[in-house]
């Protein structure tokens, strides 16, 4: 039981930012843009949150509101850098893979560059405590409490928060079902007065800042609070667009899809602590690339019947019809 | 990018129809990512450290011209990855996954070198082959993930990169004659495995340049003359009607996939095979689970040279150069990582220059129509 308890308490710090990012990806990829760039938005975010706490963590501020100011830097800086997408792929119109790339690229270069001068190291170190040893109330809760508010943090409840409140925007407003057909047929939404380039940008932004949340929880659950420029978010971002795929670009699904990689993961990194695995002696390099195994087997299967948006990647040209 | 230009002079030098031509768009539109991309570096550069600025960026620009050896010693590598990704690129794949047959093709060179003995003189062209059939294996994954199973090749040859370089690096930390744990590197390789110098003291660079070279040549010649090469770019324009042109879409994506990992695992060998300029030793290789950086490379040199190879060499080489710059610039203070954001920039640039270069073209079209009708005003 302890075993199950410790794999359930170390997976849903890993699932967080691997259901946030993918959640971005789908706004973005169901208003009709690939947005690969999704591993630079979240170490962009990531690197300002982290940014953020370095320079506060001296103030004596509780962890837990530093922990939500950081989220709100890291969703401001997603959403500028995502803006960069946006204008090249909505605006100019541009190859949204190769601009996905180049936002890639950028970002890992810009961090060890600025770390190096200004830290003297590969990147950001900050020495504040945003693990919860056992939450109040809710952490005595018999079997669930121990699964899911005791070990954790506070990044696992915001983010099963924002899960509904996507899943709510996505399904239940206007503006879901809008930037639902921008995704299928931009024409048919133009016609009947959408204003297809205005939900492409907030289709983008959406997962600017779900990924700039997301780096900056992934760098907060995994990493205790730091960012390398080296490591970055280690291909989290695309492991999220994997997970995405295999969600079929739907919110629920998408949330099972990452607690599974995320299951994987934290898997691979705990082979030590469970007997019965540690015994096989097989060397824990399968392991760490098991998730990435995994996403190809699993795309393997579901690909073929895939539910992809029609018009994603495709660059809205109202000349076009 | 170059045949258009070599073929006018023959009816005399027109300039109207040099500039209407693609290769020549292709040509400016190059020209411009890469000034803008300059641009934002050097302001980088400005807010780094403003008193270095002006000297750090002019290594940047003209370091590279006293070294021209290691210039083109650091150009073949990426110049193999930029011609996997370009070759790829003119059937519509996306070959991000040439960092990972870049590995793949690096630890099979690795492989042959240490651990077969064979006599001078065969044995590195062997681990040449090696390193390509490495990079083929890598390639014809994803290849066939596309051609069979409709995955999306840019997931799975990402997907690849990871698993590649967790394996080579496990498989060389495993090995103790490859492997020399106390250095965490490679050990030095032997030097009948050694690509032969070209002799110009102080550098590295050796054959493998002429070699990529002529392979660029010959891929020119494969898609300008062959029929497999015009199949490739007719799906790469629209796989529907080449499909219905009855042209065998599977098989090409497979083959493309193939000859793109081929490519880059070549570039591996390359890499690694070189001769060092300090006598017994020679190229290492450490396994620290990072994902090759001459693959995503690879992407900047074939989106500059617009995926022609003949484009490619010379993205290759202006690649290197600002590369080998932006080392020296670490004598003012400034970081490598400059030219890596450098790139980044060109490569984000380049995905729409060819629409700006034709918008500031109607731009100035426009302003030149327009002094036009003044003055015919004026006339009258």
């Amino acid at each position: 039981m302890d075993t199950i308890y410790y794999l359930i308490q170390n997976m849903l710090p890993v699932a967080i930012p691997l259901l946030l990012v993918a959640l971005g990806g789908m706004f973005s990829e169901r208003s009709g843009v690939i947005n690969i760039g999704l591993e630079g938005i979240m170490l962009f975010g990531a690197f300002f949150g982290a940014l953020f706490v370095f320079t506060i963590q001296g103030a004596g501020i509780d962890a837990q509101l530093v922990l939500l100011m950081g989220m709100v830097v890291a969703a401001l800086a997603g959403f500028v850098y995502s803006l960069l997408l946006s204008f090249a792929a909505v605006t100019m119109k541009a190859d949204q893979t190769i601009t996905g790339t180049s936002l890639n690229m950028l970002i890992p270069a810009a961090v060890l560059l600025f770390s190096k001068m200004f830290f003297n190291s590969d990147g950001i170190t900050t020495n504040m405590g945003f693990f919860i040893r056992k939450m109040p109330v809710l952490g005595d809760i018999p079997v669930l409490g121990p699964m899911f508010f005791q070990k954790t943090y506070l990044t696992v409840i915001i983010g099963f928060v924002i899960l509904i409140i996507s899943v709510i925007i996505f399904y239940k407003t206007k503006f879901g079902l809008r930037l639902r057909a921008c995704g299928e047929h931009p024409q048919a939404a133009d016609s009947v007065g959408i204003n297809v380039y205005f939900m492409r940008y907030a289709g983008v932004s959406l997962s600017g800042i779900l990924g700039g949340i997301g780096g900056f929880f992934y760098s907060v659950g995994i990493l205790d609070g730091n960012i390398n420029g080296h490591s970055g978010v280690a291909g989290f971002g695309f492991l999220a667009l994997a997970v995405m795929i295999f969600g079929q670009w739907k919110p629920i699904r998408i949330m099972f899809a990452a607690l599974f990689f995320a299951f994987l993961r934290t898997l691979a990194y705990s082979i030590a602590l469970i007997p019965f695995l540690n015994d096989l002696g097989i060397n824990q390099t399968y392991y760490k690339m098991l998730p990435y195994v995994a996403t190809m087997v699993v795309l393997a299967f579901t690909s073929k019947k895939s539910r992809a948006p029609k018009a994603e990647g495709i660059p809205y040209d109202k000349a076009k019809r | 990018m170059q045949d258009k230009q070599t073929q006018t002079p023959k009816k005399g030098f027109d300039l109207k129809q040099l500039t209407k031509s693609r290769g020549f768009s292709a040509f400016t539109a190059a020209l411009l990512a890469i000034a803008l991309g300059l641009i934002f570096g050097f302001i980088v550069m400005i807010l780094a450290n403003p008193d270095k600025a002006i000297s750090g960026f002019r290594y940047v620009l003209v370091g590279g011209l006293g070294r021209f050896g290691d210039v083109l010693y650091f150009a073949t590598p990426i110049m193999m990855t930029g011609l996997a990704v370009g070759f790829a690129f003119r059937m519509g794949l996306f070959n991000i996954g040439a960092s990972g047959q870049y590995t793949m093709g690096m630890f099979f060179a690795l492989y042959v070198g240490f651990m077969w003995d064979l006599p001078n003189g065969i044995h590195w062209v062997v681990a040449i082959l090696a390193g390509m059939l490495g990079g083929m294996l890598w390639g014809i994954i994803p290849g066939l993930f596309k051609a069979f199973l409709n995955v999306n090749e840019v997931i799975t040859s990402i997907m690849f990169n990871y698993i590649g370089m967790y394996l080579v690096d496990m498989i060389i930390q495993g090995n103790g004659v490859i492997y020399i744990a106390s250095k965490s590197r490679t050990n030095y390789l032997p030097s009948t495995v050694q690509i032969p110098s070209l002799g110009i003291t102080g550098s590295n660079v050796n054959l493998g340049i002429i070699f990529a070279i002529i392979i660029a040549i010959a891929l020119f010649i494969v898609l300008e003359r062959t029929t497999f090469g015009y199949e490739l770019k007719a799906t790469g324009f629209n796989k529907y009607a080449a499909d219905y042109a009855g042209m065998k879409g599977k098989r090409n994506i497979v083959l493309t996939m193939v000859i793109a990992g081929g490519l880059a695992g070549m570039g591996g060998a390359f890499a690694i095979l070189a001769p060092s300029a300090i006598a017994g030793s020679s190229m290492t290789y450490e396994p620290i689970n990072i994902i090759a950086a001459n693959g995503f490379n690879g992407i900047a040199v074939a989106l500059l040279g617009s995926s022609n190879p003949i484009g490619i060499i010379f993205s290759a080489t202006f690649i290197s150069h600002i590369q080998r710059g932006g080392t020296l610039a670490n004598l003012v203070g400034y970081k490598p990582e400059i030219i890596d954001i450098v790139i980044a920039v060109i490569i984000y640039f380049s995905a729409f220059a060819m629409i700006m270069n034709a918008a500031i073209g109607r731009f100035i079209k426009a302003r030149i129509n327009k002094r036009h009708q003044k003055t015919e005003k004026e006339a009258k």
